[in-house]
């Protein structure tokens, strides 16, 4: 029970041919040039937060396979409700990366998804989103809806509350929902054997009742092939899905001041690099024929292109004001905020 | 027109809005077959299905959750938390993250949730079912706080909340629910959030009130009449945002205000009601604004309510200290 799914082992070799998921050349090809290019992302995301350019930035190298192969089960009306590391997510189900820096940067632009796209914001409160998948999937179900919700957590994240109790709602309601959990071994500094005696995360899904699959997090088809399962189980209204995708994090828990020398021996970096979603599915497609150096090196030109402008658009994006701020607390405003209103317009007119 | 319970006026709310708007559903713990805990939701399962009126696990936070993400798929929920001590569970769902939503998505969503709680002490309820927490979610920009004390405006403002577009906390004080019986109408019609009503006029002194101690207000009111002093009685209806206008109109005439709350001092939203007035009337002030509150205790041991609430002679008191100030 709840052996670790995997379809691609380390040197890119098939080793479970029945699971293999349909996918196109075309398709296991854009599998490929999401992941150089979200790692590229990530790569001069931390460039741009030391150099002060981006604000609060959590690293996502390690975990492309587990985030974009998840994603790429996706319709385009399925709902996202990520966690504050998922905005890989958000990005390839549409959000704009200039949008995506405004985030980081702290500006209300970043949130504003566009009208096309259904999905909140990264939220910062661990298992908030949880619950609030619960909903979105019952809603789904009560408008005869063929969507999933999705959502995001850690290895960490297992241990609140909110976890629980948004995976044992949707169980009871037989609700659309597909819970992530991305075990990447540490919560900040916490290994995950100090979250729970449990031997896999995707035993808790025992709890709500719900079926339960952990799966190589570090091999892109295994992730897609559980989570397009979880979403036909989903739409065929035999209920929600949890998924632990076993994975790891290069980089460190977030920009803001966190060392992993403190708590991650060079050893166990050198262990998972040899893992990397990226190396193992390069030789799957170049054994294929699918994939080659002068292919990666245009995806990789193109993202650090599309960063540079976004970078700017971001920049360039006008700044937020206070009366911003209140215009959008309320449909109608109450009386003390159109008085602070007012005396903010009468400020920001000087 | 029927003489209606409070209560009675709640779920002729709610029955009105599910015919009025598909898109409204009422949830909770207990609140389908059972009707509630209270009958606030009686016979509304049976009328409009299990669809639109139905049961939860027990687990507030997941209501909560259960309440944002439905509201994302455009429906207009109304969850109940069965008591409003229990809010300790869904803090993060209500202040955490539906009064943020509108705000943090900058407009891209909005969360037109009303979120039901019964509340208020005098009838000998267990731990944690009667505390005052009104102050609390008062304090949390995006909220509105609605807090009626008469069959009426519960019925008005229950629909006017239904109907806002933005999150209101419905807070329901259990004395009231079935104390008395007024003339309620049967057809829809709303009272509007954030305005305040003068329940009897005076020239003397303001006593400036909500929920059940409107009704220890008008009581005292009475009581002073035969003294010789004549107080003006607001009750604020909405304790977020206040109506300052009504209190400040009415402080100008008075010259003299006493704020009632049945929350400990430290709690509730007096302070603030006195902090509004001495900002903006302290030239029109003959004594101090003082507070009736309960004191700075958890909320009492059950047998001990009736020397810990606040009641009719303490505003007696209480008034009598600012007319000989």
């Amino acid at each position: 029970m709840f052996e670790t799914f995997q379809i691609l082992n380390e040197d890119g070799e098939i080793v479970n041919k029945d699971a293999m998921p349909e996918l196109s050349d075309d398709q296991l090809k854009e599998l490929m040039r999401r992941m150089v290019y979200t790692r590229i992302l990530d790569q001069r995301s931390i460039a741009l937060n030391r150099q002060g350019r981006l604000g609060f930035y959590a690293p996502t190298a390690g975990q492309e396979a587990s985030q974009l192969g998840s994603q790429f089960a996706l319709e385009k009306d399925d709902f996202l409700l990520p966690g504050y590391r998922d905005v890989p997510q958000l990005i390839w189900q549409g959000l704009p990366l200039y949008q995506a820096f405004l985030f980081s940067k702290g500006h209300f632009h970043g949130n504003q998804m566009p009208e096309d796209l259904q999905a909140l914001s990264p939220q910062i409160i661990i298992g908030a989103q949880y619950v609030q998948t619960a909903g979105v999937a019952l809603g789904m179900k009560k408008r005869g809806a063929k969507t999933v919700a999705v959502t995001y957590t850690g290895d960490g994240g297992t241990s609140q509350g909110d976890f629980y109790e948004g995976i044992n709602f949707a169980g009871a309601y037989k609700a659309p929902a597909i819970f992530v959990v991305q075990n990447n071994g540490f919560a900040i500094s916490v290994p995950r054997e100090l979250q729970t005696n449990a031997k896999t995360l995707a035993q808790k899904a025992v709890a709500a009742g719900i079926e339960g699959i952990q799966v190589d997090g570090m091999d892109v088809l295994a992730v897609y092939a559980a989570t397009k399962h979880a979403r036909d189980r989903a739409v065929a209204g035999e209920g929600p899905t949890l998924i632990e995708t076993l994975t790891y994090r290069y980089g460190p828990h977030t920009m803001s001041g966190d060392d992993p020398t403190r708590y991650r021996s060079e050893e166990m970096d050198n262990e998972w690099e040899k893992k990397d979603p990226l190396v193992r599915f390069r030789k799957f497609l170049e054994s294929k024929k699918l994939w080659s150096e002068e292919e990666e090196n245009q995806v990789i030109e193109e993202a650090k292109e599309d960063i540079k402008q976004a970078i700017k658009d971001a920049e360039k994006y006008p700044k937020q004001k206070v009366t911003d701020l209140i215009g959008n607390m309320f449909e109608e405003l109450p009386s003390h905020l159109q008085e602070q209103m007012e005396e903010y317009k009468e400020k920001e007119s000087k | 027109m029927a003489q209606m319970t409070m209560i009675q006026a709640i779920t002729d709310a709610m029955r009105t809005e599910l015919k009025n708007d598909e898109n409204v559903l009422v949830f909770g713990e207990d609140v389908g077959k059972n009707g509630g805990v209270f009958r606030a939701t009686e016979g509304l399962q049976d009328e409009f299905g299990e669809d639109r009126v139905f049961d939860t696990p027990l687990a507030e936070s997941g209501i909560g959750g259960l309440s944002i993400g439905l509201a994302t798929q455009g429906f207009r929920p109304v969850p109940e938390i069965q008591f409003f001590g229990f809010v300790y569970e869904v803090m993060d769902s209500i202040s955490g993250q539906m009064a943020r939503m509108r705000y943090r998505s900058g407009g891209r969503w909005h969360m037109p949730i009303t979120v039901r709680s019964p509340f208020g002490g005098g009838v000998h309820t267990p731990e944690l079912h009667a505390d005052s927490l009104e102050g609390l979610v008062a304090q949390q920009p995006g909220l509105k706080v609605v807090i009626p004390s008469t069959p009426y405006e519960a019925k008005g403002l229950l629909i006017s909340a239904i109907r806002d577009n933005d999150p209101v906390i419905f807070l329901e004080h259990m004395k009231l629910y079935r104390s008395f019986r007024e003339e309620v109408p049967e057809e829809e019609y709303t009272v509007e959030i954030g305005k305040a009503d003068v329940k009897r006029e005076g020239t003397d002194v303001t006593l400036i009130s909500y929920g059940a101690m409107v009704h220890s207000c008008l009581k005292a009111a009475e009581e002073m009449e035969k003294d010789g002093i004549s107080a003006e009685v607001i009750d604020l209806r909405t304790v977020s945002p206040i109506d300052i206008d009504t209190i400040i109109e009415s402080v100008k005439k008075t010259n003299r205000a006493v704020v009632v709350q049945e929350a400990q001092k430290q709690a509730g939203i007096a302070a603030n009601v006195v902090s509004e007035i001495q900002e903006r009337a302290i030239l029109h002030l003959e004594a101090p604004v003082l507070r009736v509150t309960a004191p700075d205790t958890v909320y009492a041991f059950s047998d001990a309510e009736e020397v810990w609430l606040p009641n009719h002679k303490d505003i007696v008191e209480k008034v009598n200290t600012v007319m000989n100030f």
